[in-house]
């Protein structure tokens, strides 16, 4: 497969950003996204060390490998964050960039790749982006630090399936970001709803609910982070499928814990 | 962490490089810990994050503390196979699927052929035709023998010819008797989201066709050398998890090495490494402005400006591939003498034509992804010489180091416990010289040491 590749450049945060253009070729369908991206640095990397002899018709303008954030490239980290084509991870529903394959996309065809666009998480290179206003937001209550103890009996304190299967999808939320970077307002709630939700819901998160609560939405807010208005974008953009009903528990706790102030 | 720095012998603070900026750091300290897991990526394709790297651990071992039993890699049986030279990584299916799944191959070569050609699917191959080779030669343990068992297991069927894809390195992993006797939803609310994950990167749905898996790198069992109070041979030096050698012996268990992680960061070490900093007590503050520090970070530096000045013919990606094609074919699955010594000989003359013909490129002082793969990379090259090295000396098959001559008829693992229960460890002589082995031998006072039996 070939592709034509629309790629935000940047410096760095304080230096202004351009699209460059670049070709792949042979790129064979089961190669993943990101694995798409490596090639094209081993092109632009080729075209730097002999521009004659590496020739693949990339036409890299010279400007070095594109940065792109990546780690464990199966969806658990939350690392890659790649607006492709318009939409956080691009046009599949359920994966993050790095659980993209090459197939979902039509051979020929010109893709654009930006980096998250929301004012909490600035650039700090290319498609690389500073996430961490979401480590700020789970330090500021994302945490129980109550003392567990000595190992209950597993019968004393019985959690219903419901809220324990419940509390686990929220905990699979991984911090990608994609949330707030689709929302409209640049919004995280649906990130700090997650976190909330899935330690309200368990028995050893519940002591500390209404300091979580208040202290995570009061950090979001600081960092710049806009309002929720129920668009529900987040959602149709989260790579783990989270629900904006961890929302609504989330503005449940908010407001009970400001009623007990 | 591109350094430890080492104030009159003790651990005392790191030189890092900020991934952010690319400035150089110093951090001091009155301990170091080390938690930053295992060498794996060595191999280059593995089950390991992208990022993971030995490196840290690599500075403390060039620093003095002792490295146990490099050789020991855990190789997974259950990862999706390796579809082209174009991939960057391989991607694990959680072994749970082994306790409903059948592991299988063709019986008839013929067959498999038509599989690698693409000809026919799985599905259309008749129960009788099916070599369900675990419950065949481990019946009493059928398809849930241990990792590396498992793993030989398939490598030695495709070796043989009955491969199932078209590179003849895969076998297959069929939920076809479990959705019969369970059926779809059960299944599915067990494994659904594997499935899901298994379809969006194959484009094949396991419901209909079996999955297809192959081995791959998944851990290291080896790592920096520890005492029951998780210390190195560096007084304050500290390693937990993955990056030391201590809990796993030759073949790490599944799910233990979250019991590790608990058990060095939450029960041991908070408890042990107060006993050391009670000995430091009245000491000051840790100066990074110390000698020791300044001489780190210049070491550091030239390092760096060594790497960014080559401005050769080859990418990093490019030497990292060729170290993992070496390390997979003569320090993998199988190794045996002639081969490790090959490798040794391989990976020296491709370190030594790293350091002469790498390109990395970008700058120094700024983010710079390039110049991170080419720190790591030059650490790994000097990794899989002594994995490569430490596996030569283990004349014996043990856990997850597999000797070729050290086998039984029925090509079991064959351990020789009378010249080498012991953990290796080996001490770091110089650049040019041979690391020195030391032997820590293994006494076993309560339990007694056996051979494993999967058969009956």
């Amino acid at each position: 497969m070939n592709f034509t590749l629309k790629v935000w450049r940047q410096r760095d945060a304080k230096s202004k950003g351009h699209f460059e253009t670049y070709q792949v070729k042979d790129i064979s369908e089961g190669t993943s996204f990101l694995e798409m991206m490596d090639i094209l640095n081993e092109q632009l990397i080729g075209e730097k060390i002999d521009p004659v002899a590496f020739d693949k018709g990339c036409h890299g303008n010279q400007s070095g490998p594109v940065s792109f954030d990546h780690d464990c490239r199966e969806g658990i980290c939350g690392a890659c964050s790649l607006y492709i084509n318009g939409r956080a991870h691009g046009p599949e529903s359920g994966v993050t960039t790095c659980q993209l394959y090459m197939r979902k996309f039509k051979d020929g065809s010109t893709i654009t790749i930006e980096p998250w666009r929301s004012r909490g998480f600035p650039v700090i290179k290319d498609l690389v982006v500073d996430r961490g206003a979401y480590d700020k937001i789970l330090q500021a209550g994302g945490f129980i630090s109550v003392n567990t103890g000595g190992v209950p009996d597993a019968n004393a304190i019985p959690i219903p399936k419901k809220n324990a299967d419940e509390s686990m999808d929220a905990a699979s939320c991984v911090g990608c970001g994609a949330c707030a970077a689709t929302c409209k307002n640049g919004s995280a709630m649906l990130f700090v709803a997650a976190r909330v939700s899935s330690l309200a819901l368990l028995p050893q998160g519940k002591i500390e609910g209404a300091r979580r609560a208040k202290a995570m939405v009061a950090k979001m807010d600081e960092l710049g982070f806009g309002a929720c208005t129920n668009t529900r974008a987040c959602e149709m953009e989260c790579p783990k499928h989270i629900t904006v009903s961890h929302i609504a528990r989330l503005n449940r706790e908010f407001l009970k814990a400001k009623f007990k102030d | 962490m591109l350094d430890l720095v080492l104030i009159n012998g003790e651990a005392k603070g790191i030189i890092a490089r900020n991934l952010t900026n690319g400035k150089i750091e110093r951090f001091g300290a009155h301990a170091v810990v080390l938690a930053s897991g295992g060498y794996g990526n060595t191999y280059f394709l593995s089950t390991n994050a992208m990022n993971s790297n030995g490196s840290a651990a690599w500075q403390c071992y060039k620093k003095g503390a002792f490295f146990a039993n490099p050789c020991f890699a855990q190789i997974h049986p259950t990862c999706i196979p390796i579809h082209g030279d174009q991939q960057s990584k391989l991607t694990l299916m959680s072994e749970s699927l082994r306790n409903d799944g059948r592991i299988w191959v063709p019986k008839k070569l013929e067959e498999a052929k038509k599989l690698q050609e693409g000809k026919i699917k799985g599905s259309q191959i008749p129960e009788e035709d099916r070599d369900y080779y675990l419950e065949r030669r481990y019946p009493a343990f059928g398809n849930l023998v241990p990792r590396d068992v498992a793993s030989r297991a398939a490598k030695e069927r495709c070796d043989a010819g009955y491969g199932v894809n078209n590179t003849g390195k895969a076998v297959f992993l069929d939920f076809k008797d479990a959705i019969k006797r369970l059926g779809k939803e059960v299944v599915d609310a067990r494994y659904g989201n594997l499935f899901d994950m298994y379809k969006e990167i194959t484009d094949v749905d396991p419901h209909e066709e079996p999955m297809m898996i192959y081995p791959a790198i998944h851990y290291t069992m080896g790592g920096l050398w520890v005492d029951y109070n998780l210390m190195t041979t560096i007084p304050g030096l500290y390693a937990i998890g993955e990056a030391n050698f201590s809990d796993h012996g030759g073949n790490r268990l599944g799910a233990s090495a979250l019991m590790q992680g608990l058990a060095d960061g939450y029960f041991i070490l908070p408890y042990t490494i107060g006993d050391y900093l009670a000995s430091k007590f009245k000491e000051p503050k840790t100066d990074t402005n110390a000698p020791e520090f300044e001489a780190a970070e210049k070491a550091v530096q030239e390092k760096i400006d060594k790497l960014m000045s080559i401005k050769g013919k080859k990418t990093v990606d490019a030497f990292h591939k060729e170290l993992g094609h070496i390390m997979w074919e003569y320090v993998g699955m199988a190794r045996n003498k002639a081969g490790l010594e090959k490798a040794i000989e391989l990976i020296q003359e491709l370190k030594k034509n790293f350091w002469s013909n790498v390109y990395v490129a970008g700058e120094t002082g700024v983010f710079n992804q390039e110049l991170e793969k080419a720190l790591r990379v030059a650490d790994f090259l000097e990794i899989g010489e002594l994995m490569a090295r430490d596996a030569l000396n283990r004349n014996e098959s043990c856990g997850g180091h597999f000797r070729e001559e050290m086998q039984t008829e029925e090509g079991e693992t064959k351990r020789d416990d009378v010249n080498y229960m012991y953990v290796a460890a080996w001490e770091y002589k110089g650049a040019d010289k041979q690391p020195e082995l030391h032997k820590e031998p293994l006494k076993f006072e309560f339990a007694h040491v056996a051979t494993r039996n999967y058969k009956d």
